[in-house]
């Protein structure tokens, strides 16, 4: 050692941050991305609660009442079965919700395993695995969808593996790559020379390294996949009476929008803001999580 | 690139035969049979059906017999329309359609590059964020919910505009044309802000101002080429959204398009057009690809060098 060693740096600077701590914090100057974070929790903790707090039962129909505009008893309105429009949105995006979460939790499981193999392996069967990739790339498959739809019935389990099986393809492709670039990096050599077990690098240098990407790939998934459900129910294709869903709300607004229009506008901002506030939060979570972009 | 187009040719044709025999499969393991319908049929006349439609014989003799048809391009007669073949009804929905995928990709790739050059300008300014978020909102506003909107305000409200029909009333292409247009517009403008700032910070860009080039010189002659190309490259993949969207579009201004046949086509379990018009739309999806990706070569050197180089 020469005389001119590096004094050790005081013990709070050592400790530095981790790259969550980092996210975190870059995430709290994102104020976007914060309100999309909130009115994700309030959508997720609402639809979990939606039968206790729903103002109204689901079913309740009031012919007599009709369509009425909003008013302090029914805040967005009837339909024109007097059935309540809060509670209706409520219900439905429970399901639109949980599509969306379903059926990307589906495309996350296969589209996570799929590139982890072909990236970890390499050679024959990534180039094999990532062939089939670029085929399926290159299928219509919102035609398709339609397509299972008609031929199965319109069944919502159905609906789920239709939209997952759709979305995988560019997870995959993230994670591969991903995964690639990390097993030739230094730290994962100096690992294997320190004679760390596979397993543990995997746990310990792979797998962390590749959760920032696809937790921003995930976050940008969710709304996509709402969209093509509610592209579906719209069609009359995906979600079916008597269970609703954002896009089902729409379609029947568009119906009678010329005499109650509210029954149009407020599915449309209860899911236009979603969408909003998934992709806003998928954006933020993106700065935040790249290691690439400096902490100011 | 000649060689390249022709290898990219022949590599669709493995997706194509996949498209069409799970396509076919897919219809052909459908519960009930295309003429299971609401009245009581005779058995001779189903038997009639079935032999005209080829059903009587054996799934796999169908199959290789449509592979047969399709390669000729004939998709054969269609279940509800009787006396009518598909390729009669996709020749009558062709034309609207592509005339609402145009107007409608107009609309996209005019504004989004606009705005999205606009905005790269000036980033982090008012020039910036106004531009992006109206993108956002663009975004977030599904064409099923922008066009009744735009229906209810421009159509009904203001009374300004036609609502429904397609060519029948002087300004009844408005309306759709916005309505398709407008989501890809969005996310061009977002495509090409980020090309064009990732060009505006190359070294040729610096090089170019320094020779004295003026401003505007600078962004149409030398940045505008490689700052476009994320779009070019996005132009495929729209297309094929666009046919998408037509689905919704036609079906909301009820355009006799290739869009609302599909859709119809799917709830009367109109199989063979279902067949034929998905195959279709393959093809064209994939040509469409593969001019999109041409396009977005022949503009970046490097890309056209490799090409070049390797093959």
């Amino acid at each position: 050692m020469s005389k001119n060693t590096v004094s050790l740096p005081s013990k709070e600077l050592a400790s530095g941050s981790s790259l969550w701590q980092d996210a975190w914090i870059k995430l709290r100057k994102n104020h976007l991305a914060l309100f999309g974070l909130g009115v994700l929790i309030v959508l997720i903790i609402s639809s979990l609660l939606t039968p206790w707090i729903a103002p109204y039962s689901y079913e309740a129909q009031n012919l007599d009442l009709g369509a009425t505009a909003p008013s302090v008893s029914h805040w967005l309105g009837t339909d024109i079965f007097g059935r309540d429009m809060l509670t209706r949105i409520m219900y439905g995006g429970r399901v639109s919700l949980m599509v969306g979460f379903i059926a990307t939790a589906v495309a996350l499981i296969i589209g996570i395993l799929w590139g982890a193999v072909a990236g970890f392996f390499g050679g024959k069967i990534d180039a094999i695995m990532m062939r089939i990739v670029d085929i399926l790339y290159a299928l219509p498959f919102m035609i398709f969808i339609v397509l299972l739809m008609v031929v199965f019935g319109r069944n919502i389990l159905l609906l789920f593996l239709a939209i997952g099986a759709v979305e995988w393809l560019t997870m995959a492709r993230i994670v591969r790559g991903q995964v690639m670039a990390l097993r030739n990096q230094e730290f994962v050599e100096a690992a294997n020379s320190l004679g760390l077990s596979q397993w543990t690098i995997i746990r310990r240098h792979i797998i962390p390294n590749t959760l920032g990407p696809v937790i921003v790939y995930t976050t940008l998934t969710i709304p996509s996949v709402m969209l093509l459900e509610a592209f579906l129910s719209f069609l009359g294709l995906g979600i079916q009476p008597p269970e609703s869903s954002w896009g089902l709300l729409i379609n029947y607004g568009v119906e009678t929008m010329e005499e109650y229009p509210w029954l149009l506008i407020f599915p449309g901002i209860a899911l236009s803001l979603t969408l909003f506030a998934l992709n806003f939060l998928g954006d933020g979570l993106r700065d935040a999580l790249d290691p690439r972009t400096s902490k100011d | 690139m000649i060689r390249f187009a022709l290898s990219r040719l022949l590599q669709a044709i493995p997706v194509l035969l996949v498209v069409i025999t799970a396509t076919f499969f897919l219809v052909h393991s459908a519960p009930g049979g295309p003429f299971s319908a609401d009245k009581a049929v005779p058995p001779e006349v189903i038997k009639a059906l079935e032999a005209q439609y080829k059903l009587d014989q054996p799934v796999w003799q169908q199959y290789i017999g449509y592979l047969g048809d399709v390669v000729r391009g004939d998709f054969g007669p269609s279940f509800k329309y009787s006396g009518r073949t598909v390729n009669e009804l996709i020749a009558a929905g062709l034309p609207a359609t592509a005339e609402l995928a145009f107007y409608a990709m107009l609309i996209a790739v005019g504004i989004g590059v606009l705005a999205g050059v606009t905005a790269s300008l000036k980033p982090n300014t008012a020039q910036d964020y106004i531009p992006m978020s109206a993108a956002m909102i663009g975004i977030c506003m599904p064409s099923f919910l922008l066009g009744p909107l735009l229906v209810l305000v421009f159509g009904i409200y203001l009374d300004w505009l036609p609502i429904s029909g397609w060519g029948d009333i002087p300004g009844d292409k408005i309306l759709p044309s916005i309505t398709l247009g407008t989501g890809y517009a969005a996310y061009i403008a977002r495509l090409s802000r980020g090309g064009m700032l990732e060009v505006l910070s190359q070294d040729y860009i610096r090089t170019a101002r320094a020779k004295g080039l003026s401003e505007t010189l600078v962004i149409t002659k030398h940045a505008l080429r490689g700052g476009l190309i994320p779009v070019v490259a996005f132009l495929g993949p729209a297309f094929a959204g666009l046919l998408g969207g037509s689905f919704v579009v036609e079906t909301i201004f009820q355009i006799p398009g290739l869009g609302r046949f599909y859709v119809q086509a799917a709830f009367n379990r109109d199989y063979t057009l279902i067949l034929g018009m998905t195959v279709f739309f393959s093809t064209l999806i994939i040509v469409f690809n593969l001019l999109s990706d041409m396009l977005a070569i022949w503009l970046n050197p490097k890309l056209r060098h490799e090409i070049g180089g390797n093959k």
